[in-house]
Formats: C-alpha cells, structure tokens, sequence
C-alpha cells in the first residue's frame, strides 16, 4: 500500500505536467487538458491501490486523461460545436527548430509565463498547470481565499483562449527575452518561499522552495544549455542549502556569519559547486542568476565566515551592478564592501541610497548594522526601529528586535 | 484573428507632422504584410454624443460616456494570427504614434 502512495506521488511529480501539455497540445484548450489530467489522477488514487501500479504509469495516466478528454468533448459538442472550435488554442506548430527544446511542456511553461498575464497570475497559473498544485494549495500558498486564487486561474485561462496566446515555444529572437520572463516567476516563487512575509507564517516555507526547485530542475532539464536557467538552479540550491542554518530553535533569523555551517546541506552545494564550475568553463558572459550563484558558491566555499573572500564577493557585485543597476544590487554590495573596507565605507554608499530605498526594511537593517558596528547606538536604535516596522518576515523580526535590544544607551 | 489596437491618449493636441508621417509609414507597412483591416483617427470626446433609445424615444447627452483623463484618441483593427504577433505590431504601433496603445481581440 505504501508503496502505491508513493507511485501515485512520483506519477504526480514525474508526469502531471507532461500529461497537461499533451492534452492542451492535442486538445488546443487549457481548460479541458487540467480537468482530464485530474480526473486522470483521481481515477489512478481509485484504482492502482486495488489493480496494482501500471507497468508505465506515465503512458496509463495520459492515456486515461485523453480518454476523460473526449468524453467531456463529445458531451460538450452536442451543446456547441462551432463555438468550442472558435476558441481552440492557436498552434501554427511548424516543427521547431531549436531541436534541443522541443518538449511539450516547454510550451505550456511559456503560455503560463506569457507577459501578457499579470505576474501574480503567471506565478498562479504556473504552479497549477506546470507544478500540479491544486488550486487551495496554492491560495494557502500566498494567503489569499481560494475562490480568489479560482478566480485568477480562471481569468488567466481565458484570457489565453481569448486573446489567442499562443501555445509554443518563442521564436530564437525572442527566446533569451521569454526565457527570462519564465525565470522571474520561478524566482519569485522560490522567494516568497525562503522569505516568507505575514505575521502567521512559517519563516521558511519549504512547500514553495522545494516546488520552485523542482521546476526549475524540470527547465534546466529542457534547456540545459541555457546559462541563466543553470544559473537560477544553482542559487536556489546554494540558498535553499542553508534554509534550516538560516532559523534558529528559537525562530530567529541567524545571519550568515553566524550559521553553523555543519548543518548546510553538503549534497545541495555540491551539487551548486558544480553547476557554476560548469557555467564558469562555459565561458560566456554570465547574466545576473550566474553572478548570484557565484556570489553564493564563495560564501558557501568558505569554512568558516571569516574564511570568506570578500573581494572576491565585491567583484562578483562589481559585475552584477553594470548588469543590473538597482539600489537593492547596490545595497547588498555594500553590505559586502562592509567586511572589504570597513563599516564607515559601506555606510557612505548606503547612506546614498535613502531616496530609492526608505521603504525597504533590508535598507535600514543594513544602515542599523553598520551604525551598531561604529558605535553610533543611538542612530542605530532608530534605523532597528524602522527595519522592523518594515519587516515581514517573523524571523527577521526577531533577530532585529534582538539585536536592537542589545543596544547600550 | 482581429484585434482592435486603440491609442489612448492624455492631451487634446492631435498628432504632430512627424507623428502623422510615421503612422503614415507605419500603415504602409501594416498593408503590405497582410494586417491591415482599417484605422483612424478621432476628435476629442468633448466632441461626442451619448444617444440612449432604448426607450423608444432617443435621448441625447452632450459629451463623452465616460469622463476620464485618458481617452480613446484612435485605433487600428488588425489581422492577427496570434496574440504574440498582435503585440509586436502594436509595439510598433505605439512607437510610430508616440502614444500607449491597448490591444485587444475581437469575440
């Protein structure tokens, strides 16, 4: 018995989303492809416990699903033909030439990820269609009322139909534009994931990283050629590496010069290790997921915190800043130019940061470090304070509150 | 597929002569490939009527329907295969034109 449970999670794991986009491929409509792939599901929870698990679960699930497919067509034709077929997704379907990224489910990450959704619905769409999330899963997710989160799938769903978004993978010229589009939503999804906000949430949701990783592993796994893809892999596992370092037994935020580095996840950062090393010999001009990893892979390269080869840290941020030049990239730069060249340095940079970045609690964090660390305890109780008004993590709540406790007058 | 592409605009000057020539160009272009379905320009709302005859007996109001700061000022109606192409001619669209542009696709 436990070992049918087991399948049925693998198949769900292993197929859902191959079983999806061979359905919407055939069928041309998004709609009818979930429905038929958990009826699929359900009829596989029903019967493999009493008829035993298929030979090839993957090809009984998709045969299944077509089959609750055309039931549901054939009722639905006898209502309305024309209208139905008015509607069927649009796929001008010349086979592609890119060759290596020919997966069906290439295609339905892109529709789900198209820009022509809202991000919130790309991210909502994507965990259904691609993860396999049930619609409440992904509404506890982020704390939003299942019939909203309903709702957003829904409308996403129609709007695709409607509008005629495309079912495939973009054009070559496009591909770099869409493929970082697809990155964003799994980057946001693993985020929301190691940095938790509201007040009544676990500080680590590892539902959500383990999700985002395991999509992101399904892309590199179809692309995994692509740089950046690699790129994101490795920094969510060099991240998600230090989850359980990263929350004291107390429920605080432990920062990384604090972390007892023995209970990081040597397998995840091996493997991390190993995917920049690869990106490194590749010797193309890394994107910003690259430079992250490295960034990542020299902190966790590091014995202990003081180990740590922060020029080298400064220049990877060097780089990254003439890719991306955001004040939070600036910030977290100067964070590092901190232990380079001292707290007064990083303190000037941030302190030119205030305009951008008021509202932003990592901003007054950083500055009440800094201040803290030069002596000036009562600027640094005042920047504590805006930090934690700000902050929304509980963890990281806290640590600051802690730490702004153990201020001397 | 048919989408409309509607130019919204903020301010009652119509467009300028370099504009004017690059939609020109633009409508040209939109011809020659196959997309072209129609297009125009349009007054101010200020220059509008509202007619209500469902009642049998037309009702008229001086004005636009919706008073907003943002207007339709004009539109195209193109031919599509699909949205991603739709997007890319609107994109030139609003270029050529210097204003937003909003798309959207026929029932």
């Amino acid at each position: 018995m436990g070992g049918v449970q087991e399948a049925i999670t693998r198949a769900h794991h292993e197929e859902w989303a191959r079983v999806v986009a061979s359905l919407t491929r055939r069928f041309g409509d998004l709609d009818i492809a979930e429905e038929a792939a958990a009826e699929a599901f359900a009829t596989a929870v029903a019967r493999w416990p009493l008829e035993g698990v298929p030979p090839n679960p993957g090809a009984w699930l998709t045969t299944t699903a077509n089959r609750k497919a055309i039931d549901r067509i054939r009722r639905e034709n006898k209502r309305d033909d024309k209208q139905r077929e008015a509607q069927m997704l649009y796929d001008d379907d010349p086979p592609d030439p890119l060759g290596a990224i020919d997966d069906e489910r290439l295609r339905l990450i892109f529709t789900c990820c198209h820009p022509a959704l809202a991000m919130e619905a790309r991210v909502a769409l994507t965990l259904r269609m691609v993860g396999g999330l049930t619609v409440p899963e992904i509404a506890r997710a982020f704390l939003v009322q299942e019939t909203t989160m309903g709702q957003r799938i829904t409308r996403a769903k129609a709007k695709i139909k409607a509008a005629r978004i495309p079912y495939r993978v973009p054009s070559a010229e496009d591909l770099p534009a869409r493929a970082s589009g697809v990155l964003a939503v799994l980057f946001l999804v693993f985020n929301e994931g190691y940095l938790a906000t509201g007040p009544d949430t676990d500080p680590v949701r590892h539902d959500l990283t383990a999700e985002a990783i395991r999509l992101t592993r399904l892309i590199h796994a179809l692309m995994p050629e692509d740089g950046e893809v690699t790129g994101l892999l490795a920094l969510m596992l060099l991240t998600e590496a230090r989850g359980t370092a990263r929350v004291s037994a107390s429920g605080e935020l432990v920062p990384l010069d604090e972390q007892d580095r023995g209970s990081w996840d040597a397998a995840l950062i091996a493997e991390g290790h190993r995917l920049v090393r690869e990106r490194l010999a590749a010797g193309e001009a890394p994107g910003r997921y690259q430079i992250l990893a490295a960034i990542n892979a020299v902190h966790t390269s590091a014995p202990e915190a003081r180990d740590t080869d922060w020029s080298q840290v400064v220049a990877l941020y060097d780089q990254l800043v003439r890719l991306d030049p955001s004040p939070i990239v600036a910030l977290n730069r100067a964070i590092a130019v901190a232990e380079l060249d001292g707290p007064e340095v990083a303190l000037a940079t941030v302190d030119r940061l205030e305009d951008r970045l008021a509202g932003y609690h990592a901003y007054h964090a950083t500055r009440a470090d800094l201040l803290r660390r030069l002596g000036r305890s009562q600027k640094s109780r005042a920047a504590y304070d805006l930090a934690i008004e700000l902050a929304g993590n509980t963890a990281e709540t806290a640590y600051l509150t802690r730490r702004r406790d153990q201020l001397g007058t | 597929m048919l989408y409309l592409v509607s130019v919204i605009d903020d301010q009652t000057g119509s467009a300028t002569p370099t504009e004017m020539a690059a939609i020109d160009t633009f409508n040209n272009q939109l011809e020659a490939d196959g997309h072209w379905v129609f297009a125009g320009g349009l007054a101010s709302p200020s220059t509008a009527t509202v007619i209500d005859n469902r009642n049998g007996e037309p009702v008229l109001t001086d004005g636009p329907f919706l008073e907003s700061k943002e207007y339709l000022a004009g539109f195209w109606v193109i031919e599509a295969p699909d949205l991603d192409v739709a997007l890319r001619l609107a994109a030139e669209g609003s270029k050529n034109c210097n204003r937003k542009v909003e798309v959207r696709p026929f029932l």
